[in-house]
Formats: structure tokens, sequence, C-alpha cells
């Protein structure tokens, strides 16, 4: 099965050289590499937000900005700040999100309202789901801007820290939400964090980057083999990112 | 003549009225989404085009308002398009436009012999001189904006809630970015000939402030600037007649006065809720 992601010896002006991977579908890989590796750089790259100076990115076979159905690519960014006068609600922040797979013309239909109901179960905030996302919690917050990205139902999740700094509870319903979607509907998972410790027995594989390049491509029992562990409550894949 | 009450009684205050509660109840659906992508003063700032393209039609001895109306859409992309840049942010590229604009309507107003004598009536109407036409324009003007954002104001709402992420899911976001500013641009020209524009840019902003202090979704937001719009309007308007007050100020000031108890009613709701550590 052809990949949903292929970077091919992707460089950029700053941050990134030379950069191959790809992610199969359903395959759930996790980016990790210390501050200033070039994980937010590669990603922009990934995404289409930027265009490498060499090498190429494909999204499902197509150019990133190429790409006609973008609703098979979901992406949260790195931790939004919801403005404190924004009072929009949970409900309201998901639907957003389904936009990717209506288009902006088409009005929602039942089976739109029905996946966006899915999404908010899926990261469990079906009882915030009337509330103003600026009077929730940091972590809920974080699951439902999650919800908006799988409300359009994408193939390829791409998830930049979406834990940094978030309560345990939160943590847990993440990797919940981010297995459910892998399991039940089949879809890729690329997660860019330092913190794999609630996902550590659920992926296939760990890309680190180091000093703009891939330092490690392989499943987690490779990581440990080496005497990093992933662990729950383990520190040591930070502390051994900070020593590379 | 509609059988109305006093202070609505007149000919002029019914005419008042219906271009009032036009841009009362169109403005704020503008400024739903100005505010949220802190731009707020790019209302105010459309004047200060405006008077270049004013200017500029005078000096030229052709009709001004579509000189002003180009000038002022194309600093509307003009700042949209610094600003997505990302070397500007919002504010300066407002003030580099703006200033450069009422620089430039300074300039050519001087080369222009006509300037005292017609451009100030091109700039600052007052809503009681309003003529069944003008009531017209401003109201076609109003239902305008109603369409266009029945049509893009989804997708609106998903750039000022995440920009990046918008982009990414291949929504038109340069297109509906630019859309907006030039819907100011038209709006403010069109009903600042008419009503005044510190009306118009008045209406963009304080209404939708005062709802958001209390709301509890966007769509309840949006609902409730657009009445609070059109309900400070009827009460303003009344008030100016009654005790011999200047129109557009004094409806802006019952918009500020609404603002000033939504934002104690809400900030004694957010604490009732803001300690929710809830997980």
């Amino acid at each position: 099965m052809s990949a949903v992601l292929e970077a091919d010896r992707v460089s950029y002006t700053y941050g990134v050289r030379d950069v191959s991977f790809s992610v199969a579908p359903g395959e759930f890989v996790a980016l990790v590499g210390p501050n200033g590796a070039g994980k937010s750089t590669l990603l922009r790259l990934l995404l289409g937000l930027l265009d490498p100076t060499a090498g190429s990115v494909r999204l499902f076979g197509a150019a990133p900005r190429t790409l006609k159905d973008r609703w098979r690519l979901g992406y949260v960014p790195q931790r939004l700040a919801v403005p404190a006068d924004l009072p929009a609600t949970v409900e309201e922040v998901v639907a957003a999100g389904r936009l990717a797979r209506t288009g902006w013309r088409r009005r929602f239909k039942p089976e739109d309202r029905a996946e966006i109901a899915h999404a908010i179960t899926a990261v469990a905030l079906d009882d915030l789901k009337d509330r103003p996302v600026r009077e929730l919690s940091g972590g809920q917050q974080q699951r439902a801007f999650i919800a908006k990205a799988l409300a359009g139902q994408p193939e390829l999740l791409v998830l930049d820290e979406p834990v940094a700094g978030v309560d345990a509870e939160s943590q847990e319903r993440f990797r919940d939400s981010v297995v459910h979607n892998v399991r039940e509907h089949g879809a890729a998972v690329l997660l860019v964090s330092h913190e794999l410790g609630a996902v550590a027995d659920d992926l296939d594989r760990i890309i680190v980057l180091r000093a703009g390049h891939v330092f490690f491509d392989g499943p987690p029992a490779d990581l440990a083999a080496r005497g990093v562990s992933l662990g729950v409550h383990s520190e040591d894949l930070p502390l051994w990112l900070e020593d590379l | 003549m509609l059988p109305l009450p006093y202070p609505f009684d007149r000919d002029y205050m019914q005419l008042a009225l219906i271009a009032g509660l036009a841009v009362g109840a169109s403005a704020p659906l503008i400024g739903a989404f100005l505010v949220q992508k802190r731009l707020s003063l790019l209302g105010d700032g459309m004047g200060h085009l405006a008077f270049a393209g004013v200017a500029a039609g005078l000096l030229l001895g052709v009709w001004p308002v579509p000189v002003s109306l180009l000038v002022a859409s194309a600093g509307a992309v003009a700042i949209e398009r610094m600003r997505r840049g990302g070397r500007t942010s919002g504010d300066l590229a407002l003030a580099l436009v703006f200033y450069s604009g009422i620089a430039a309507g300074v300039v050519l107003a001087g080369r222009s012999e006509s300037y005292d004598a017609s451009i100030l009536g091109y700039l600052f109407g007052s809503v009681l001189t309003v003529t069944t036409g003008d009531a017209w324009t401003v109201v076609a003007l109003g239902l305008g904006v109603v369409a266009v954002l029945a049509v893009v104001g989804r997708t609106l709402f998903a750039v000022v809630l995440d920009e990046e992420s918008a982009r990414v899911a291949g929504l038109p976001v340069d297109g509906v970015n630019t859309l907006l500013a030039v819907l100011v641009a038209v709006t403010v020209v069109g009903a600042m000939r008419v009503v005044g524009v510190l009306l118009v840019a008045a209406m963009m902003v304080l209404p939708v402030a005062a709802a958001q202090t209390v709301a509890r979704s966007f769509r309840h937001a949006v609902a409730l600037a657009v009445l609070v719009g059109v309900g400070s309007v009827v009460v303003g308007l009344g008030l100016a007649r009654v005790w011999a007050l200047p129109p557009g100020g004094t409806i802006v000031l019952v918009t500020a006065a609404v603002y000033v108890v939504l934002a104690v009613v809400g900030a004694q709701r957010q604490a009732r809720h803001r300690p929710s550590t809830a997980k």
C-alpha cells in the first residue's frame, strides 16, 4: 500500500537536512528530537506551509500544495491559546474542523452533524460540548482542538506537541482518542512530541531528529535496546534527547 | 410616513431610524470577525483612506464616491497582504496605510479648489439628514453584508479560530480575509456619507465587544451584538431627539454604556466559571 506521507531527501535553508522517511496507512509514528532539532520546520514542510529548498514531500502521492482532498490531512497545531474574548463553544470549534470535509460552500447535512458529535465523543467532551472553550482547562481545550481535526475524518492526523503541559487525565484521554482514530478508522498518525509516555505501548515507529537530520528511525523496541525507555512515568526519553 | 410615536413621528427621524437600524444590524456582523482578528480599528481607518479617495476624485473632477471606494478597498487589501506576509503586525499595517492615506488626502485636497465646499459633505454625513434614497442605499448595503457573511461566515470563523489549520485544511484563507477587508471598506465608505464615519466604525466594534463579555457561544455573541446594535440605535436616536443631542455620538455613547453594563455582568459570571479546574 502506498505511503500517506513521504519525505524524500528534504532540506530547507535552515534546520532541516536531507530528511527521508515515510508513513504508511494506519501507522502510528512519533517524531521526536531535542529543542532546535528542526521538528517545527520539518512539520511545516510536510504540511506544505513551507517549500523545501531541496528534495520533495508527497502527501497521498501529491505535492502538499496540490493535494485536492485536503480533508485527508488533519492537523492539530502546537497548543493553541484560545483568546479570552472568543466565546466559541466546544461544538462550534469542532464543527469548524468539518469544513475540511464539506468544503466552505456546502451546508452541513445530518451526517456532518453526526461526525461532529462522534469527534466530540472520541475525546470525551460530550458533557462540555455547549461550554465556551475559554472556560475549559488547558487539557480540555487541547482535546477540543484534537476533536476539531478528527471531525474531518482524516486519513493522516498530524499532531504538534499535543500533550505538552497538560494534566495526566487529559494525556490519557488524548491517548484513547488517538488510538481510537488509528484502530477504528485506520488513520495514520504522525505525533510530534517530547512526551511519549501516554502512547508508548501504541507506537509503531519512532523517528528521532537531531541537528536537522534523521538520527534514528525504527520501532520503540529498538530504541529500548539502546537503553531509552518510553515508559508511562519515565523521564528517560526527554533526558536522552537533551543529551543528543 | 409610518404612524410611529414620538420621538420617531417625523419623516427625518423615520429615515434616520431605517438607516441607523441597517447599520446597527449589519455592522456588528462584520465586526464579530474583525474584533477576533485584532483589526477593530479597520473601520475607523477606512474613513482616513476614503478622505484620500474623495480628495482625489474632486481633484480629477470625477464623482468622488467610486474613487474613495477604490482607494479604501485597495488600502484594505494592502493591509491584509502586509499582515499575511508576517513581517508587519496587524496594528502596524493599519497605521502605515491609514497615515499614508490621510496624508495623501491632505495633499490632494490642498490641490483641489473645492476642498471646503464639498469634501466634508462626502466624509461626514449625519443620520438626521438622510434622504429616502440614502436610507435604501444603506439598507441595500446591509443586506449585501448579510448575504456575503451567510456564505462565508463559517469559513471566516474557522480562520479566526486558527488560521494555520484553516490553511492546511485547504480553506480559502487569503480569499475570505481579503473579502472581509473589502467588505469593511465598502460598508464604511458607502454608509459614512449617509450616517457618519463615527457611527459606522463604532457599530462594527462596540456591540461585539459588549456581546462577547456575556455570550456563551459565537452564534449567541453575533445575535446579541446585532441586538445591542439595533437597540442602541433606537435608544440613542430617541434620546438625541428628546435632548437635542448629536445623534451619531449619542448612539455610540449608548452602545458604550451597554458595554459597561454587560462587562460587569460578564465579569461576575466569569468569576463563577473561571475557577473550574475540572479535567
